[in-house]
């Protein structure tokens, strides 16, 4: 839109749009600023908003209390192991779909979608009675496992819609350059496709970090990433906002960074590109 | 492209992942159908057999059925009603031109990435903790007596946590869908007379319709499920319990996994009324 | 060696035949050319040859063995594609050893063929490059590169010229008539253009409809068209087909004749009729010349220098050797 703005017009946006935008960052900051307070300079009344007595305190004792660096050991593994096999495993379903479409690919991907929108809570379970059967409750493996499983649909969906912007040429040319399937797929689709894995690998990582009902009904001590690591703060007695605050924020700053990188793609990634 | 062997090369290819997810759907679907029509009581005598329909009817006969129903709606329609509303004027603002447009955007998406158990966490001691949550502080600052948020106002308060849990994810798809609207109809809409207000309802509303649509079912899905806010805020206590908390306490906490299985073939039918609407939009989107 | 032959072979997409049954025999060596308007089938038939596509039903033999069921990465046969189907994210150099390196080829040969590739396609310069960073006319210099280096046995060409600019297409179309000449390998190219096709070509296959229409070297096909369709599709400008009272005066149904075999005068002549626009190119004036009653236009190529204004009055004389008499069922009459 090449409309003419008065500079007035744009101050007003800009102060009305900064202002909400400050609104709703506004918890995420003052967890961030809460996490640098004393315990007593946290719940302090009036607030004290920046000048305190900076401290990084609370992370040294979230480290040494908590075993924290297993929990986000434990939360790495589970989100980057469930992307990296859902990637694994989808690329060459994306492949198929993309690039030899039958009648039958655009039910299929629908029908994968719809296993996403099962509500957990109704195969709860018959998932944990097997967990227990097969021995996998409260272990890493099974949990990266059902997690590839839950982002599978949207993994297979987001290569689908990068892949098939590829010209079908390109293959073709490798096909006659005498390129096997495997070498088509290894060195010519995959690097081609990479902006378009990485974002998937970006969002789905993000998915896995944050999800919130398998990570916390299928672990205990042992295999508990962050998420159920924080649920185990709900106590709510005794001073301890500045350690919730730091091992809060230690939770969620690697995703809040990686989820700037990734806003574009979320939109495309959970509308099922919907929405463009 | 297309040859036999191409074709069945695609097959082949395509196996594990459908392989995985059927199992996935099917495994634990067949499962709970089962366990509904049985009584099942792991710590207390575990299955003792075939009952019919009885769960069935016992769990929406429940004295907790209808109160889980009314929480379910009570959580979604004013969660879809807060984010929808501000979402719209959100897009609206963030689409006009202003300087540091980037940064603002990040801020508003910002809390689409926050685990859900720390949200949930740091509002409830953070913000919502009647002596030291920082509510509190403001509410006595301007001489208020201090709200016990989560008990004596436990659906306000979850509805705000997850409603600016979702706000961004709102924002940010009709803020996609405001900027492929063609600025020139816009114009063209000015220069035949028309207001900001009628441009809004009659130009800008209709546009973003299929976007707002888009966003009530997906967020419709995700909310119907939600677990870990509710799980860490009130523990399904005050009157926070959704249909899907419980089930989960039927199946969880007190271990009646026929009476829960029924309850969860409930919200899969609910889950799939909703998910026929969604694949709906998608699936015309694909040709 | 490269010798192809297709029997009997249809295709089908669901209900839809696109290629008849057709049977067809490509020399070692040769430069066969597959021209037809859109839709005519001709890539089908040059993707059927490729492996690209399977064939519904008949054979094709390359070099004598039975290649029907063999994969395209089998088939020893490359391909240059309209969109070039470069590698993008490789430079010129990995884009041209991409065949060879699937072949697992020595190294050195690698590096020595595409040496010669890149010295014979004016390409050493841009080797480091990646085909982005290229014009149109050298990224199809790297797809013929591409080609050239795994030494095929036929060379299949879709339709490479049309996304140029005309001057381009032009040396392009030199190029690669240059290369056949030089590397003596089978080439089966496809166009739409028939200036292409006459000036490339040893063979001329006539598509339409899947069907093949005729056959031929480029000046059997000049001279003795099978079809009207043929008549109208080879040559340019295109030959005059007149129907009526002067074709049955000729014996035929349909009565051909090229712009280049009608003589003009201002006095007198066989036709008659007013000029409509003249096109100077020069060399050449085409006239087109209407109300003779014999057909809307009547297109007549004369030398450049001969002069007539919009709306003068022109005398034509068919030069009778050179007409071309068709039957009702469109076949020229023997």
């Amino acid at each position: 839109m090449a409309r003419a703005v008065t500079n007035q017009r744009k101050m007003i946006n800009t102060a009305a749009a900064w202002t909400v935008g400050l609104l709703i960052f506004f918890p995420i900051l003052w967890t961030i600023l809460t996490s640098f307070k004393s315990e007593a300079q946290a719940i302090a009344d009036p607030p004290i908003f920046l000048f305190f007595d900076w401290t990084t305190e609370n992370y040294s004792t979230v480290m040494e209390r908590s075993n924290y660096g297993r929990f986000l050991w434990n939360s790495i593994f589970i989100a980057g192991g469930s992307t990296i096999l859902g990637i694994i495993i989808a690329v060459p379903a994306a492949w198929s779909m993309a690039f030899v479409p039958s009648k039958r690919t655009k039910d299929i991907l629908l029908w994968m979608l719809s296993t996403k929108m099962l509500p957990a809570v109704g195969v709860l379970y018959p998932i944990y009675l097997l967990f227990i059967q097969f021995g996998l409750l409260d272990n890493v493996y099974g949990l990266t496992f059902v997690l590839m499983l839950i982002n599978l649909p949207i993994i297979v969906w987001m290569l689908y819609t990068y892949f098939r912007e590829i010209p079908g040429e390109i293959l073709e040319a490798a096909r006659m350059d005498g390129a096997t399937l495997k070498s088509e797929i290894l060195y010519v689709l995959t690097p081609m496709a990479i902006p378009g894995i990485a974002s998937t690998l970006l969002l789905n990582f993000i998915l896995a970090w944050n999800e919130a009902f398998w990570t916390l009904n299928l672990t205990a001590a042992k295999a508990a990433p962050l998420t159920a690591f924080i649920a185990s703060y709900s106590s709510p007695e005794g001073l301890f906002y500045a350690k919730l605050s730091a091992a809060s924020t230690m939770a969620i700053a690697p995703i809040l960074i990686l989820g700037w990188f990734s806003q574009k793609q979320l939109v495309r990634g959970l509308t099922f590109g919907a929405v463009k | 492209m297309a040859t036999k062997a191409s074709r069945s090369a695609a097959r082949v290819m395509m196996a594990p992942a459908v392989v995985l997810l059927l199992g996935w759907m099917l495994v634990p679907l067949i499962m709970t159908l089962w366990f509904s029509f049985r009584t099942y009581l792991p710590l207390r005598g575990g299955d003792q057999g075939w009952t019919g329909f009885d769960n069935y009817v016992r769990f929406v006969t429940s004295s907790s059925f209808w109160p889980a129903i009314s929480t379910t709606l009570i959580l979604l329609i004013g969660v879809l009603a807060i984010t929808i509303i501000l979402g719209v004027l959100l897009a609206i603002l963030l689409d006009q031109p202003m300087w540091g447009q980037g940064v603002v955007r990040i801020l508003v998406i910002a809390p689409f990435f926050v685990m859900p158990t720390v949200s949930a966490l740091v509002w409830k001691n953070i913000f919502m903790d009647p002596t030291n949550g920082l509510l509190a502080h403001l509410w006595r600052f301007f001489g208020a007596e201090s709200v016990s948020w989560l008990s004596d106002v436990p659906m306000l308060s979850l509805i705000m946590i997850v409603s600016w849990q979702w706000l961004p994810f709102a924002t940010l798809i009709l803020l996609t869908a405001i900027q492929s609207l063609d600025g020139e109809q816009m114009e063209a809409a000015e220069m035949d007379g028309a207001s900001v207000l009628s441009r809004f309802f009659y130009i800008a509303l209709p546009h973003l319709s299929r976007a707002i649509t888009i966003v009530i079912l997906i967020q419709t899905i995700f909310l119907l499920a939600i677990f870990a806010e509710i799980f860490v805020t009130t523990g399904g206590a005050f009157g926070t319990r959704t249909l899907s908390y419980l089930i989960f306490q039927r199946v969880l906490e007190s271990q009646n996994v026929g009476l829960g299985s029924a309850g969860g073939v409930y919200a899969i039918i609910l889950a799939n009324i909703v998910a026929i609407f969604l694949m709906r939009i998608v699936g015309k989107n694909l040709d | 060696m490269g010798q192809i032959t297709l029997q009997n072979v249809t295709k089908s997409f669901g209900d839809v035949e696109v290629i008849p049954p057709l049977d067809l025999d490509i020399q070692d060596g040769e430069f066969t050319v597959f021209v037809g308007p859109s839709g005519c089938g001709k890539s089908t038939l040059l993707r059927l040859i490729a492996g690209l596509e399977d064939i519904t039903s008949g054979h094709i033999s390359i070099d004598g063995n039975d290649a029907t069921d063999i994969p395209p990465a089998k088939r020893g046969l490359a391909m240059v594609f309209q969109s070039y189907a470069l590698y993008p994210h490789m430079s010129v150099r990995k884009n041209i050893a991409f065949p060879m390196r699937m072949a697992k080829m020595d190294q050195a040969e690698q590096d020595r063929r595409i040496e010669q590739a890149a010295a014979a396609l004016n390409l050493t310069d841009y080797l480091d490059r990646r085909p982005g960073q290229l014009s149109g006319g050298q990224r199809q210099r790297v797809a013929i590169g591409r080609a050239i280096v795994r030494e095929p046995a036929a060379f299949l060409f879709d339709e490479p010229l049309s996304n140029l600019d005309a001057a381009l297409r032009v040396g392009m179309r030199l190029e690669i008539s240059e290369l056949h000449k030089r590397l003596a390998t089978t080439m089966i190219y496809v166009t739409h253009d028939q200036v292409e096709a006459m000036t490339m070509a040893d063979k001329i296959v006539v598509l339409r409809a899947g069907h093949i229409e005729q056959v031929g070297s480029p000046l059997e096909l000049y001279r003795n068209p099978r079809n009207t369709f043929v008549a109208g599709f080879i040559g340019s400008p295109k030959m005059n087909l007149i129907e009526g009272e002067e074709a049955g005066r000729n014996g035929a149904h349909t009565l051909g004749i090229r712009p280049e075999h009608i003589d003009v005068s201002a006095t007198d002549g066989h036709w008659q009729g007013k000029v409509g626009v003249a096109e100077h190119l020069g060399s050449d004036t085409f006239f087109h010349i209407h109300e003779t009653g014999l057909a809307e236009t009547i297109t007549v190529r004369a030398p450049g220098e001969v002069n007539f204004r919009h709306g003068d009055t022109i005398y034509m004389t068919p030069r009778s050797e050179q007409l071309h008499r068709f039957g009702a069922d469109g076949l020229r009459m023997a």
